[in-house]
């Protein structure tokens, strides 16, 4: 009795001492988002003051004056260029997936890998081709091209997690389907997408989060038409303590999407970091 | 689609292009290569990409693994320690390198040199006396989480029954994390640190705006020297020699990569 209760205290002692060791960490490792937040809420001489300012009166000045002025077409772009080439990606990769998974072909390892590989060619191997390319057909400062290259982008990653999550489903079901004289775009629409959701979830949001946040292709393909979010913030790159408070703002709206969906899907995230083959 | 602008790219390599001057494209065999053989500034961007990456991968793999540690053992909010704690890789990169920069290191304005002043380093510029340093920083900032995500999921795969007969045979928690923890989750850690490599190898974004590849070249590496030749410079052909020269170094982490990613499926499927 006496020692199972001196073990329940010491259980407790634990736990507590190691709950404010991992706050603390994790309050490390979230500040600089906290503090972008603060520095969004400030005017701007709080927002650039030595010592800096811990107390103030939280103003939404800053964010008006990011959305009334010069920021919401580089956060459209951004919005057509990742829904874009998430959309195409879904297109695209959804027949391929099923016939990977669903339907092997021969040599399936091979094409696998050959997906694979290319995502994993670094941006610096085709970024010159492609400007060549782009330029040659009129499209550079054009929202057009960026959705091409983030769909090729995420193609391989988008075929190779949908087969992940294909490859889960029981071969019966499509056998029963089959039987009662299913075919194929049937079998695709009322079996295969309803079961695979969280798959397209997954799928969605890591092509969101890498189109979104890109800035190689960005800041080399666009100018000023076809500028993304994070085109934007280079315009503050120079700043010298004059628009800290703005920039935290336009920081915080670019960063928003991302962060909220990474939030909401917080499971489908570990899945599609790693191509599906952590659960 | 990627594949052909690859080929296009060793097919530039090997001639010589000027974008801004017309007619200046004709062939000079191996010039960009053996130039890539005697210019200083690639053998330096080659090591600052090595140094970068390993730096970055070391740490956040150590930082990754303990933090998932906590997290997987008894502590209080651990859904919202998590949540939190993924913030950094979310945020979009050029915002967080940003708000670094400006907010948290400007040596006049910046919270971290006033917070540091009772220890005297008040007036330290980060960007520009620890160039390297800094990006390293925030690279690892942005790269633990990830670790963290993967190590995490293959700590809760474990099972709990091997630790609990540990702990009845009187390991100690050292012993566990070596014998036990450590073995189960190192493939996890493995495919952590090639997955992550991958990425940080083209690091471009926080170099662009935290220190613009300097000062000199302290930060370029090879992505951002590539970016200087050809969109600066306007060198086709160099720049082209540049990515055939990125293409095989990734391709020998991406080796490994891909053998780790396949032997996890294939476990997956034995089971």
């Amino acid at each position: 009795m006496i020692a199972s209760r001196v073990e329940g205290r010491r259980a407790v002692a634990s736990k507590v001492v190691w709950s404010v060791v991992g706050w603390l960490v994790v309050f490390i490792f979230f500040f600089p988002v906290l503090w972008m937040w603060l520095e969004s809420l400030k005017t701007e001489p709080q927002a650039a003051s030595s010592p800096p300012t811990i107390l103030f009166a939280p103003t939404l000045a800053e964010f008006q004056e990011v959305l009334s002025g010069d920021f919401p077409p580089f956060f459209i772009n951004s919005a057509v260029a990742s829904i874009g080439s998430t959309l195409l990606v879904l297109i695209l990769a959804l027949p391929a997936a099923y016939a990977l998974a669903i339907r092997p072909v021969g040599r399936t390892r091979d094409v696998l890998f050959f997906f694979i590989s290319t995502r994993f060619l670094p941006f610096a191997a085709s970024l010159v081709p492609l400007y060549l390319l782009a330029r040659d057909l009129h499209l550079l400062d054009n929202i057009f091209a960026l959705v091409l290259i983030y769909t090729t982008i995420n193609l391989p990653l988008g075929v190779w997690l949908l087969r992940s999550f294909l490859l889960e489903i029981p071969n019966d079901l499509f056998e029963a389907a089959r039987v009662d004289g299913a075919g194929f775009f049937r079998e695709l629409t009322r079996i295969v997408v309803p079961l695979i959701a969280p798959g397209i979830a997954a799928t969605s949001l890591i092509c969101l989060i890498f189109s979104w946040n890109e800035f190689f292709y960005a800041v080399n393909f666009t100018s000023s038409v076809a500028a993304t979010a994070p085109i934007f913030l280079v315009g503050f790159i120079s700043g010298r303590g004059l628009f800290y408070a703005k920039l935290a703002a336009a920081a915080t709206l670019a960063s928003l999407p991302v962060l909220l969906a990474g939030w909401i899907a917080q499971k489908q995230l570990i899945r599609g970091l790693t191509m599906g083959a952590v659960k | 689609m990627t594949q052909i602008p690859f080929a296009l790219t060793i097919y530039y390599s090997f001639f010589s292009w000027n974008l801004l001057k017309e007619g200046s494209f004709r062939f000079s065999g191996l010039d960009n290569y053996s130039r890539l053989l005697t210019d200083e500034s690639i053998r330096t961007a080659i090591f600052n990409t090595v140094l970068l990456t390993l730096s970055v991968i070391a740490f956040s793999v150590v930082i990754g693994l303990g933090v998932a540690m906590l997290l997987n053992s008894e502590v209080f909010g651990k859904g919202l320690m998590r949540t939190l704690m993924i913030a950094p890789f979310l945020i979009m990169p050029t915002a967080g390198a940003l708000i670094w920069k400006d907010t948290l290191l400007n040596p006049l304005f910046g919270l971290l040199p006033y917070l540091l002043t009772p220890f005297g380093l008040s007036r330290v510029d980060w960007v520009n006396q620890f160039p390297m340093v800094t990006v390293v920083a925030v690279e690892v900032w942005r790269w633990t989480p990830f670790m963290m995500l993967i190590i995490l999921a293959g700590l809760q795969s474990q099972n709990l029954e091997i630790l609990e007969a540990a702990k009845v045979d009187g390991a100690n928690a050292l012993q566990t994390f070596r014998r036990i923890t450590l073995p189960l989750v190192r493939p996890f850690i493995e495919l952590g640190a090639l997955l992550g490599s991958l990425f940080v190898v083209q690091t471009f974004d926080s170099i662009f705006m935290l220190t613009y590849g300097g000062p000199g070249e302290d930060t370029t590496n090879l992505p951002f020297l590539l970016y200087l030749v050809a969109f600066q410079g306007f060198s086709i052909g160099q720049a082209s020699a540049i990515g055939v020269v990125a293409v095989i170094i990734t391709t020998i982490v991406a080796t490994f990569a891909l053998r780790t990613l396949f032997s996890i499926f294939q476990v997956e499927a034995r089971r």
